[in-house]
């Protein structure tokens, strides 16, 4: 289970913001592309275990999904295409550009002080 | 008080950076990086082995190879190349740019025509993890499902190469060789597909002639 890594790597960069930003951790907001290799499930229960000893003992997890979201290079129709099925409805161009669904990303991080 | 700090960094920002920095090296130098993805035992190191025997006499080579644990697969594959290291992860279920770093320290890149890169046996893990590499293969064998794209679509989508292994077994499988086909194209629509066999040699030819067209002219 990869996600325990990528928990500790988030912790990491959570811990190198509040450095800077004094005060308690209330909330952090992170973006997992639904292809990104990453389940928001399993990161959750990750999160659970890479946390313990630190000071996000308190801090809420809020994961936003995010949809494949790509471009067609042939008619310039944008959509939403379910991960087993990419092409385009448009007019059947199979090969699409990825704008959105890639990401995994720490977003922000709501802080008490 | 409340506040909101915007971070908007990328999670495997670090991965990703040590990767760029590999991938500029690999191209300084000249070498032709190509990593391999699948799942447990879908036949990487016996592809692998029986492609750098071909590619042997008139190219020089080296190969990294992930496993959990064991220097198994490394010493199989030095039965066709004399640079192989072995990376044992111990629970770690992919290889990351940070292994290949490290495991690479004292090869002269510029002496290599291809660096070979096979990671662990894992259809999910190494899929966020950039190594570096100029091409990803990943394979699915003939003893496997037709549908497994369709179930790992994130490792089929970060792929630029499929190749379906023991295409010998195809029949005694009932292999479906057209809605494989048909399952990695929907996932990864243009991507190219090959069949393969390491034991008959069969597609071998063809798969040679496509790492030798990555080659940067001489
Ligand atoms: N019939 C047949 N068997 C094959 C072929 N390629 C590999 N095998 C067999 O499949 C088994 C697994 O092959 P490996 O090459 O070890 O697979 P791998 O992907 O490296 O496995 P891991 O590193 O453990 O993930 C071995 O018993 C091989 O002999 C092939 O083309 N045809
Ligand atoms: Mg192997
Ligand atoms: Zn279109």
């Amino acid at each position: 289970m990869h996600e325990l890594s990528i928990a500790l790597s988030m912790i990491e960069q959570i811990e190198e913001q509040s450095a800077k930003h004094p005060g308690t951790v209330r909330s952090v907001q992170v973006k997992v592309g639904v292809l990104s290799g990453v389940d928001a499930e399993a990161l959750r229960f990750a999160w659970e275990l890479a946390r313990e000893g630190t000071d996000l003992a308190a801090t809420l997890l809020e994961i936003e999904s995010v949809p494949l979201l790509v471009r067609c290079p042939a008619c310039g129709n944008t959509h939403t295409p379910d991960i087993q099925s990419i092409l385009c409805p448009r007019c059947i161009t199979p090969e699409q550009d990825i704008l959105a669904g890639r990401e995994l990303m720490l977003v922000s991080l709501e802080i008490d002080s | 008080m409340t506040r909101l700090v915007e971070v908007r960094s990328r999670i495997l920002k670090e991965n990703d950076v040590l990767a760029r920095g590999l991938r500029d090296r690999f191209q300084q130098a000249g070498v032709c990086v190509i990593s391999f993805v699948s799942s447990p035992g879908s036949g990487k190191t016996t592809f692998l082995e029986k492609l750098m025997f071909r590619l042997s006499p008139r190219h020089r080579i080296a190969a990294l190879v992930g496993d959990l644990a064991t220097e198994n697969d490394a010493a199989r594959l030095s039965r066709a190349c004399t640079q192989v290291r072995q990376i044992t992860t111990g629970t770690i279920c992919h290889l990351d740019a940070k292994m290949i770093d490290k495991a690479l320290e004292g090869w002269r890149l510029e002496d290599l025509d291809f660096l070979f890169i096979e990671n662990v046996g894992n259809l999910v893990c190494p899929s966020g993890y950039d190594l570096g590499e100029q091409v990803r293969v990943v394979l699915l064998s003939a003893t496997e499902g037709e549908d497994k794209p369709l179930k790992y679509p994130t490792i089929f989508n970060t792929a630029d190469v499929a190749l379906i292994t023991k295409i010998d077994l195809a029949a005694a499988a009932e292999f479906d060789r057209e809605a494989a086909h048909r399952s990695i194209l929907s996932v990864r629509p243009g991507m190219k597909v090959l069949e393969v066999s390491a034991k008959t040699g069969e597609g071998m030819d063809e798969t040679e002639a496509l790492f030798e067209s990555l080659l940067a002219p001489a």
